[in-house]
């Protein structure tokens, strides 16, 4: 198989694969955790559900004040790391590109020289993460190997595109499939591992809220 | 059959000045990314070489290749490829037709056994006997094997007869393959692009006068010379690519405006080939200065490697289809282990026990 061949694959088929197991995968855990068969509460609701479930999503997903208490560093490197991450994947050209193909439906772009800083901060802060998990000795201690897998399956799409993006080692056409290659893994990954929070964050959250409401607990 | 004359002579029959020559090499010694001292080795050595016997074989193909070498606009570099060998047979040029033809073929390949040049434009179709493409009544891969025996050295010239080209795209009826897929103990060197650039033809021509050997190829037998770069390295509207502007349709501001053409699927960042260097058409332009997409025609497959309008960053293939049928197969596995779960804890909760009082 020669470079032409891998690139047509994994644009092709191989795409192909990694999105029937995503969305095969993702579909499958979240509709497994919706159909758990929770009993169904007989108490009287004093509250709705809805609002303060959605109240919840939200609150929790912006800094609160008690999340500083242990310093800023994780709490500043982690949303610059996960919101860096989503500008990157959302606002590249290239990215919509793939987005408007799929979707029928694109959004503008943010310059070239945006991305690449967001891009180069969010790899420095990847990194700090790492280290710091690495060094913290009760971090070191609760960690197993699925964080540093994920960990790697997130950072190599990162790292591939900006070197994709700045020409730097390989050619464009290597560097491209080696790039795809790792979005493809990640994508394959993610319903198996710890990265199937992308969804679940946000349904926890809501549960959350929803049981606080239904007991009339103001959110 | 003597040898042919030197070059040089041939020069002088044709009326070529030697400051006309000494250009050629000096373009020649360029193109080829050679030092500029090499140009008047380059005069040196073709001055003095024997002009080459080339037989040319055109299987399945669409005389595209030929088209484009000979229909260059004169006086160019490429015009004096025909100064430089001896073309002894070439069915869509010479005068000579029927047996008479395949005589010339018989006997440059009998005189100059293991010295002729042989090139090839065009795929060799394998299937059904190889009955797709015949020529005086024998197939295209009798015609190559014979032909290969003594040849030198193979130039497959074209994307199909370097990689299969448009023939071999699926489903490929005719079963065509490349040169290179059949012939396994001669140097065969890959002038692929649909058309391949002439100067490129006679630049590999050039260096093997010169040298007495091929060019440094690449990993798909390309001269790296020629090859080396991307359409994309050297695009000069890589500085918009850079910038983030792209034209988002063949009439919109942005194409007015000369701006990048990645997003309407140029596949100039994948594309190695010397086009925006070389140009076409006498140094005119090339297909992206004329407000279109590289096609990527110089590399294998690109026939097969989706829309010509697709961006290189977007997929080849339908995904919806795959994922709304993933959807459905995750979701009935959700419910099968969930209804398999729900039985589980009920026979539980039937099967349990309860303790009395008494028990405690």
């Amino acid at each position: 198989m020669n470079q032409q061949e891998l690139l047509d694959f994994v644009r092709g088929t191989g795409l192909q694969i990694a999105a029937a197991v995503f969305v095969l995968g993702m579909v499958y855990r979240m509709l497994h955790l919706m159909l758990l068969g929770r009993k169904k509460n007989l108490a009287a609701p004093r509250g709705t559900e809805w609002g303060p479930g959605l109240r919840t999503m939200w609150h929790r997903s912006i800094p609160s004040v008690g999340l500083t208490s242990r310093g800023y560093f994780i709490v500043i490197s982690g949303y610059i790391f996960h919101l860096g991450f989503l500008i990157t994947l959302l606002f590249l050209s290239q990215h919509i590109d793939l987005f408007r193909s799929v979707f029928g439906f694109g959004w503008p772009a943010l310059s070239p020289g945006l991305i690449t800083i967001t891009a180069i901060l969010t790899i420095a802060a990847m990194i700090a993460l790492l280290v710091h998990r690495y060094t913290d000795p009760v971090k070191r201690l609760i960690s197993d190997y699925q964080d540093y897998l994920t960990w790697t399956l997130t950072f190599l799409p990162l790292l591939t595109g900006i070197m994709l993006k700045q020409g730097i080692a390989l050619g464009y056409q290597q560097m491209l499939i080696v790039h795809i290659i790792t979005l493809e893994l990640l994508m394959i990954a993610t319903p198996f591992t710890k990265l199937v929070h992308m969804f679940t964050t946000f349904s926890a959250r809501w549960y959350n809220g929803a049981i606080s409401g239904f007991k009339g607990i103001k959110v | 059959m003597n040898e042919h004359e030197t070059l040089g002579e041939r020069l002088e029959q044709q009326g070529i000045s030697r400051r006309a020559f000494l250009k050629f090499c000096t373009a020649m010694a360029s193109m080829m990314a050679l030092p500029p001292s090499a140009a008047t080795a380059i005069a040196e050595a073709l001055i003095k070489a024997k002009r080459p016997s080339v037989i040319w074989l055109s299987f399945q193909e669409c005389t595209g290749c030929t088209e484009s070498l000979t229909r260059s606009h004169s006086p160019t570099l490429e015009s004096l490829i025909f100064d430089m060998i001896s073309l002894d047979y070439h069915h869509t040029l010479q005068a000579a037709s029927g047996h008479g033809a395949e005589k010339s073929r018989e006997d440059a390949m009998q005189n100059f056994f293991g010295k002729y040049l042989l090139v090839v434009d065009g795929s060799i179709p394998l299937n059904d006997g190889g009955v797709y493409s015949t020529i005086a009544g024998r197939t295209n891969l009798d015609l190559l094997e014979e032909a290969a025996k003594g040849a030198a050295a193979i130039i497959a010239v074209g994307t199909c007869a370097a990689f299969g080209g448009i023939p071999n795209a699926k489903p490929n009826p005719t079963g065509a393959v490349a040169v290179s897929d059949i012939i396994k103990d001669k140097p065969i060197i890959n002038i692929s692009g649909c058309p391949p650039i002439p100067a490129v033809i006679t630049g590999v021509l050039a260096h093997y006068l010169t040298f007495g050997e091929l060019p440094e190829l690449d990993e798909l037998g390309r001269p790296k010379s020629f090859y080396g770069e991307t359409i994309h390295d050297r695009c000069y509207r890589r500085p918009f690519y850079d910038q983030g502007k792209f034209a988002k349709s063949f009439d919109d501001e942005g194409a007015r405006n000369g701006w990048c053409l990645f997003e309407l699927g140029c596949k100039g960042p994948t594309t190695h080939n010397a086009c925006a260097t070389t140009k076409w058409n006498g140094g005119t332009s090339f297909p992206i200065e004329s407000g279109h997409g590289c096609l990527g025609c110089s590399e294998p497959h690109f026939w097969d490697a989706g829309s010509f309008y697709t961006p290189l960053s977007a997929p080849t293939a339908n995904l919806e289809t795959i994922a709304a049928g993933a959807a459905v197969v995750g979701a009935g596995i959700a419910v099968a282990l969930s209804a398999a779960d729900r039985a589980k804890k009920r026979r539980t909760q039937q099967a349990h026990e309860k303790l009395t009082v008494k028990e405690l």
